[in-house]
């Protein structure tokens, strides 16, 4: 369970990115958060795994405080929060299987890193997971050779293979088409359930949102101002959060839907 | 895809198959073989090195602290090689464009002129400014043309083969449109490849010069002038003091020469 | 180029020249000036003695009419002079090379902490600044005369480029990857081992094929200080006035550094 309270970010003397934050995120839901360019998403999933220092404020993992971690006890604690990038983020020049157990580098040795010899426990989690998401067959190619939703399903095995509290998903569908997009918020979906995982995931496109998720949790300025049921997440909570006068980015098979098509540039 | 036997016994992962293990172990192996030859047959004198760091540090204290009275003729002699530094990069230019031109693949008028263009290049390439020197002071006798004429020789090679780079990587788009209008090879070469090529061009010399002013510091050491001359002369006199004060200076003109070359590319590009 | 007038201009009044490379006339016409000012300066204070550059011309001739045909005479020789000098550049490109990769991870700004970058920029600074012969003159001065000195002075040759080339390119590298690292937990070094090296190891192996080829002209160099290798044999030919055998091993230089040239062009192929 998370429990973040009062989370503050600033930068310099600048208005806060994030201002007063509270979120509680238990057992194995799967929240959506949603917001335009700027309103502290990133931010928000950084601080969570100290990838971004919060100014002030509390995160709590399983009753454990993150904020105030240094060093070892820091990379413990990241090891159990998973992570997947609007830019898959992977190792292009290792093969998908070194990059899906360079999950475990927060467990195993620098000497094991080096010389690649994981536990065999390591290597069959590997291969059931990769198998899970449909990519086991590219064990042994160049990660740089894989089309973007196979690279962001790498990343997602990478981030399992971390047996994680907790994952975080920054964007995670931003880079790919639509149909792409769809199949990795699904494998998200299942895999929340099947592992009873916690999931957040920030994205643009409300639609999918509101179809993959089970809550729906709108930002705007560094401030919540929706936290609902997907099918409470209607069109005066749209503009709410997206101020009304951009658009999110919509399907266009979304019929009765008056907001207009434009696209809107990622965070 | 997934043979059931498979699954439920042990998956095995490594890293690189057999043929590559072997191929990485053979080249580790290969390496080691060298190395061991190398240090074996190679004509050092083993106590040396290991008093090497002893011998180092006296040499170090032997320097300190430097000897500034000959300042004088120290900063004339700087003056000197950035002299022979500068003229000579600013002479290579007018050789090296047309050796370029014609080491060029896209535009050489034919496979003689080719050959001869990157003959000439190599050769310059391939000697180091020093022999060039050790030539030019064996015929025109110690002195600053020697200088001259040895960073000339090697820098026509290093400018000719990267604005040769730089002529071949041009778009060719251009260069059709000239010829289409009807323009005669000189006034093709004017309009469309010299604008594409000007800031490589810029860059290659500001480089070159840079690299130069280096080279320029030990022409003297066989005889060719420069700051060099000053160098051997309290070397051969075990004036070592001086000789940390020359070191000091070339250190300076170093940084000198990388803050303008710097600001120059800041400029110009 | 300048203005073209045509009737029709005549009669528009509009004439077009071309604008000037440097737009301001002062800055224009004066960088013109300091030019010329320069060259005269520098011709006039440079001491030329036209008297002996006059018997340059015949004396030239002399040169070149014994230098043909080399000669390959003293062969042994020849042979001891460039085995030397590659053991010289082999050993030297491992250990430079081998040295490089942690001065190159101190001196990135974006991987060490601020101490350490100066630390790394200043170790660099010092290997880059001297000629390698200047180099080799003061290690010959400190352990001798030999293969060792010659060694010493390549490795930091060695440094001053790899290094620098190879902290300038871990500067720019996909930085996602690192926060993935980062992100899973892993420590200082594991995070360069699988974010920051596999990004640079083509960048690496090609400077170490291009500092392997460098060092083997150098090589033939600093034997001229007496530093080990085929420079000491040249040197001596041009003592002894022996420009055929001077020739040959000038030819055989040449000949040495295209084959390694191709050597290294193809193993960077075959590893990007």
């Amino acid at each position: 369970m998370l429990e973040i309270t009062s989370l503050v970010k600033r930068y310099g003397n600048n208005d806060p990115v994030l201002e007063d934050l509270d979120l509680t995120v238990d057992g194995s839901s799967v929240v959506a958060i949603v917001g335009a360019s700027g309103a502290g998403k990133s931010t928000l999933l950084r601080c969570i795994n100290r990838l971004v220092e919060p100014t002030s404020g509390s995160i709590r993992l399983n009753g454990h405080e993150l904020v105030d971690l240094r060093g070892s006890a820091l990379r413990h604690s990241r090891r159990r929060i998973g992570m997947v990038f609007q830019g898959f983020n992977l190792i292009d020049r290792l093969t998908v299987m070194e990059n899906v157990l360079s999950g475990r580098l927060g467990y195993v040795s620098l000497f094991q890193a080096l010389t690649r010899r994981f536990p065999q426990t390591d290597i069959d989690r590997a291969f059931n997971l990769m198998e899970r998401v449909g990519i086991a067959h590219y064990a042994d190619k160049r990660a740089d050779q894989l089309s973007g939703g196979e690279r962001q399903r790498v990343a997602v095995v990478r981030a399992l293979m971390q047996e994680p509290q907790i994952l975080l998903a920054d964007e995670p569908t931003a880079s790919l088409d639509p149909k792409t997009s769809q199949q990795i918020m699904s494998l998200l979906q299942s895999l929340a359930s099947e592992m009873s995982l916690p999931v957040l995931i920030n994205i643009h496109n409300v639609t999918q949102a509101r179809m993959y998720t089970d809550r729906i949790v709108g930002m705007r300025h560094g401030q919540m101002i929706f936290d609902g049921a997907p099918k409470d997440f209607n069109q005066d909570a749209l503009d709410a959060v997206y101020g009304g006068i951009e658009s999110p980015e919509e399907d266009s098979d979304e019929p009765g839907k008056q907001a207009s098509q434009t696209q809107e540039a990622s965070a | 895809m997934v043979d059931h036997a498979e699954k439920l016994a042990d998956r095995l992962w490594s890293r690189y198959d057999r043929k590559e293990q072997l191929i990485r172990y053979g080249i580790y192996f290969a390496t080691l073989v060298a190395v061991v030859w190398a240090v074996k047959d190679i004509d050092i004198f083993w106590p040396w090195v290991w008093d090497a760091p002893n011998q180092i540090q006296s040499l170090g204290s032997r320097m300190w602290p430097p000897e500034f009275s000959a300042w004088n003729a120290i900063f004339s002699a700087m003056l000197e090689t950035v002299h022979i530094a500068t003229l000579s990069t600013m002479l290579t230019i007018f050789i090296a464009l047309p050796v370029s031109y014609i080491a060029a693949q896209n535009t050489t008028p034919n496979k003689v002129t080719l050959w001869l263009g990157r003959f000439i290049l190599v050769s310059s390439r391939s000697v180091n400014t020093i022999i060039w020197a050790l030539l030019f002071v064996a015929i025109f006798g110690p002195g600053v043309l020697a200088g001259i004429l040895a960073v000339m020789f090697r820098s026509i090679g290093f400018i000719g083969k990267l604005m040769g780079e730089a002529i071949e990587e041009i778009d060719r788009n251009p260069v059709e449109a000239m010829q289409a209008t009807g323009a005669s090879k000189m006034k093709v070469v004017l309009y469309a490849i010299v604008p594409q090529v000007m800031p490589a061009f810029f860059a290659i010399i500001i480089l070159r010069w840079d690299i130069n002013i280096r080279e320029s510091t030990v022409l003297g050491l066989v005889g060719a002038g420069g700051i060099g001359v000053l160098l051997q002369g309290s070397i051969d006199l075990f004036a070592w003091q001086t000789v940390a004060t020359i070191l000091l200076a070339i250190i300076v003109l170093v940084i000198v020469g990388e803050a303008v070359t710097s600001i120059l590319r800041k400029k110009v590009i | 180029m300048t203005g073209v007038r045509t009737a029709a201009d005549a009669q528009s009044g509009r004439v077009w020249k071309k604008p000037p490379f440097i737009a301001n006339p002062w800055i224009r016409y004066g960088l013109i000036a300091i030019a010329m000012t320069y060259l005269y300066w520098a011709f006039s204070t440079l001491p030329f003695n036209w008297e002996r550059v006059s018997e340059g011309l015949p004396r030239a001739a002399r040169i070149f009419g014994g230098a043909f045909p080399p000669s390959f005479e003293r062969g042994d020789l020849l042979w001891t002079g460039f085995k030397e000098s590659f053991q010289i550049a082999f050993l030297a490109t491992l250990m430079g090379v081998g040295l490089s990769v942690p001065i190159a991870v101190m001196a990135a700004k974006n991987v060490a902490p601020l101490p350490v970058y100066l630390l790394g920029r200043a170790l660099i600074v010092i290997s880059r600044s001297f000629h390698p012969v200047i180099v080799a003159i003061l290690f010959v001065a400190a352990v001798g005369f030999g293969p060792l000195a010659g060694i010493l002075t390549l490795t930091l040759y060695s440094i001053g480029f790899v290094a620098k080339l190879l902290a300038e390119e871990i500067e720019e590298i996909d930085w996602g990857q690192v926060e993935a690292m980062r992100s899973v937990g892993a420590g200082y070094f594991k995070i360069l081992i699988y974010g920051v090296f596999p990004q640079i190891v083509p960048r690496q192996i090609g400077l170490s094929m291009y500092q392997l080829d460098s060092n083997l002209r150098a090589s033939a160099v600093v034997g001229i200080v007496g530093a080990g290798g085929i420079g000491g044999t040249l040197m001596n030919a041009f003592g002894r006035y022996d420009y055929a055998f001077a020739f040959a091993i000038l030819l055989m230089i040449i000949g040495i550094i295209l084959v390694s040239e191709g050597f290294s062009g193809w193993v960077r192929k075959k590893v990007w």
